[in-house]
């Protein structure tokens, strides 16, 4: 009987059985920032205890960071976020851990830093006290998101305690239409299993569109697990997976040992899984939110599905639409290109492929946020940044930004907001009757440049 | 770290219906603004108590009847979103000691229990007895039976689950894993030399 590449690398890292009944996990890669982490070292500092392995613990900033380049200007203007900031740097240099800071050009999202840096790495564990750390599984490691004490758990011991987790195959197959990107496969899948569906499963996902995705599209697949309930999504390494890697700055020196570990770690084909969902690929076309979480996705042909519990009901009291409306012509007041999920090179060269010689539409602000230093050189090598500030967009720093609203890039009032980001929760951009829709980068350029919700493929003549 | 078996919560109940109530409606993002969790309680479920103005829109926690309460008592999905154990934190730091809900996410279900926070879970039905139970009688004393995985409330006994591991350290005291996971750490050096792959 084979074994899927979580039962492999579970196996491969975990220490013991804890009295408790759960498995004492090693943690092969951590990652920390700002937000997450202060009150976990306060706690180390309090019990005299010293980080365990702090090589395999990298740090960066970026929640709070602002993201208007002068704004970053230390100290911040902003105490509270100049405190953690501040917290971050003593902590990382009193523990010897590596800090990916501004100075360094390696700062970022950490969902974003850490494959960028080559530290995620396949078949490998990987945690850090942020829910989106399934994005790293787009290498086929075992990431997943952990509260502050859990932080201090494994910086403390390198290890947490954690129940396994049944495995999922959520197969994606055929090809999909042109105009259509990984977002709205995440968006498809999550509005099909619900948003508490993957309630104590890893989600591996498979089948030709996964394996035809770019790293990136993979990366905003995994990304978005969590929005589905499923604390860990990955997907098995490939070539693309070692291109992606190779040559990066933490990638193995071994190479050749490190790929003969790579590919054990696949999963067999003979593999036993707790449970398998197939969709088409044919069937997903540009998806966006309508309501208050992210199940409540439609494709952008439908119509706002008639109100069967009261989460639904909540929601269109909340953002105001109605059952039968299509979110087709709503207008938009704000449009967010970045975040973890969709903060990539690939995303700003995708959106700028059709921001170009186009002009947001008056009355709407447009941001574009690089989610890294990296990304952001190679944009502006490849002349992106200027596209998008012809076309009226704001060119930023790198940082999570409008995603959550810790730093000063907020919505205000009820302004509505098309969004690459995550999560459309009530007030999750800033503002507590702030509302956000949810769209892939080429459906946030459509929004941006017509002022509305509408079918990119239309507007920008894609795929005839 | 050793705080103690928790084989029962007992305290006041307050109804909190509605699925799907995320981390950013537990404890919204610019809270997480703070280098200690010491703040967080008066920040529980903020956009949902308060106005602009900072006046109160009559959140159940709120209400004259249910102020005092230790026990929430919600739907499916509670604390779904974010890793932030600001949520769980703000919960204690408000004065909560436990939640019975339909179902929990999982990151937040962790949390919960590593700083002590009951999290039962109970099917609909029994959901909106005990809810409507609460409703008729605000000021009833509830006891959550930890070990028994029942609810006693005003007279009646409500059927809950509790997660098997989290029930066990419950009774034992050994919630917080710190202690647990130091005892091995010659072991867990050891290990660490079997791993293939290092960042040094």
């Amino acid at each position: 009987m084979g074994k899927s590449l979580f039962q492999k690398v579970w196996d491969a890292h975990a220490v013991r059985v804890l009295p408790n009944g759960q498995t004492q996990l090693f943690i092969g890669m951590h990652l920390i920032h700002e937000v997450t982490s202060p009150q976990a070292f306060a706690m180390l500092r309090e019990l005299n205890i010293k980080v365990a392995f702090p090589e395999r613990t990298f740090a960066t900033v970026d929640h709070i960071i602002p993201t208007e380049g002068t704004d970053r200007k230390r100290p911040l203007a902003d105490p509270m976020a100049e405190e953690m900031y501040s917290a971050i740097e003593k902590n990382t240099k009193e523990h010897g851990i590596t800090f990916f800071n501004p100075e360094t050009e390696r700062q970022g999202v950490v969902h974003i830093v850490g494959p960028e840096q080559g530290v995620t790495q396949p078949g490998t564990t990987i945690a850090c006290g942020d829910s989106h750390t399934a994005t790293h599984g787009a290498f086929g490691a075992i990431a997943f998101g952990i509260g502050t004490s859990q932080v201090r758990d494994v910086l403390a011991t390198q290890t947490m305690s954690i129940a396994p987790f049944k495995v999922r195959k959520v197969e994606v197959t055929g090809k999909l239409k042109p105009g259509v990107y990984a977002k709205d496969v995440i968006l498809y899948i999550i509005s099909k299993l619900g948003v508490n569906g993957g309630l104590g499963y890893a989600y591996e996902f498979c089948g030709d569109v996964i394996k035809d995705m770019s790293m990136e599209g993979r990366m905003t697949v995994c990304n978005m697990a969590i929005e589905g309930g499923a604390r860990v999504g990955y997907i098995n390494p490939d070539e693309k997976t070692y291109e992606y890697l190779k040559g990066k700055p933490y990638a193995p020196k071994d190479w050749d040992k490190a790929v003969a570990y790579w590919n054990s770690m696949k999963s067999d084909a003979d593999a036993v899984y707790d449970d398998v969902v197939t969709f088409k690929g044919e069937d997903i076309e540009p998806m966006v939110t309508w309501g208050i979480t992210p199940e409540h996705a439609i494709g952008i042909s439908q119509a706002i599905p008639a109100v069967s519990n009261e989460v639904m009901q909540e929601a269109l009291e909340y953002t105001g639409f109605a059952a039968g409306e299509k979110m087709d012509g709503k207008k938009v007041d704000v449009v967010f290109i970045g975040s973890c999920t969709n903060g990539r090179i690939e995303d700003f060269r995708e959106a700028a492929k059709y921001a170009k010689g186009r002009k947001v539409a008056a009355g709407v602000r447009a941001l574009a946020v690089p989610g890294s230093y990296g990304v952001k050189k190679q944009a502006e090598v490849e002349g992106l940044d200027k596209i998008f500030v012809e076309a009226g967009f704001e060119w930023r720093e790198p940082g999570c930004s409008m995603c959550l609203a810790m730093n000063p890039d907020k919505l205000i009032g009820r302004e509505i907001s098309a969004s690459t980001s995550n999560r459309n929760f009530k007030g999750r951009q800033g503002s507590s009757t702030g509302r956000t829709l949810l769209v892939s980068p080429v459906m946030a350029v459509a929004a941006a440049v017509t002022g509305t919700i509408t079918d990119a493929r239309k507007v920008f003549e894609i795929g005839g | 770290m050793s705080l103690g078996p928790i084989t029962k919560v007992t305290g006041r109940a307050v109804p909190v219906p509605g699925d799907d109530i995320d981390t950013d409606r537990i404890i919204p993002a610019r809270f997480l603004k703070c280098v200690v969790f010491d703040a967080l309680g008066g920040q529980l479920f903020y956009d949902e108590r308060f106005d602009a103005d900072g006046k109160s829109i009559g959140h159940p926690i709120d209400k004259e009847q249910y102020v005092g309460a230790s026990i929430i008592v919600s739907d499916d999905n509670f604390g779904c979103g974010s890793s932030r154990e600001h949520a769980p934190q703000a919960i204690k730091r408000a004065g909560f000691n436990a939640v019975i809900a339909g179902s929990f996410a999982e990151i937040f279900f962790g949390n919960c229990t590593t700083l002590g926070i009951v999290c039962a879970t109970a099917d609909k039905a029994t959901r909106s007895a005990i809810m409507k139970a609460v409703e008729a009688n605000p000021k009833a004393e509830m006891t959550i039976d930890v070990d028994r995985k029942v609810v006693k409330f005003d007279g009646k006994e409500y059927a809950v689950d509790i997660k098997p591991n989290s029930r066990k350290a419950f009774l034992e005291g050994s919630y917080d894993s710190l202690a647990g996971l130091l005892d091995g750490l010659d072991a867990v050096k050891a290990f660490e030399k079997t791993l293939q792959y290092s960042f040094k």
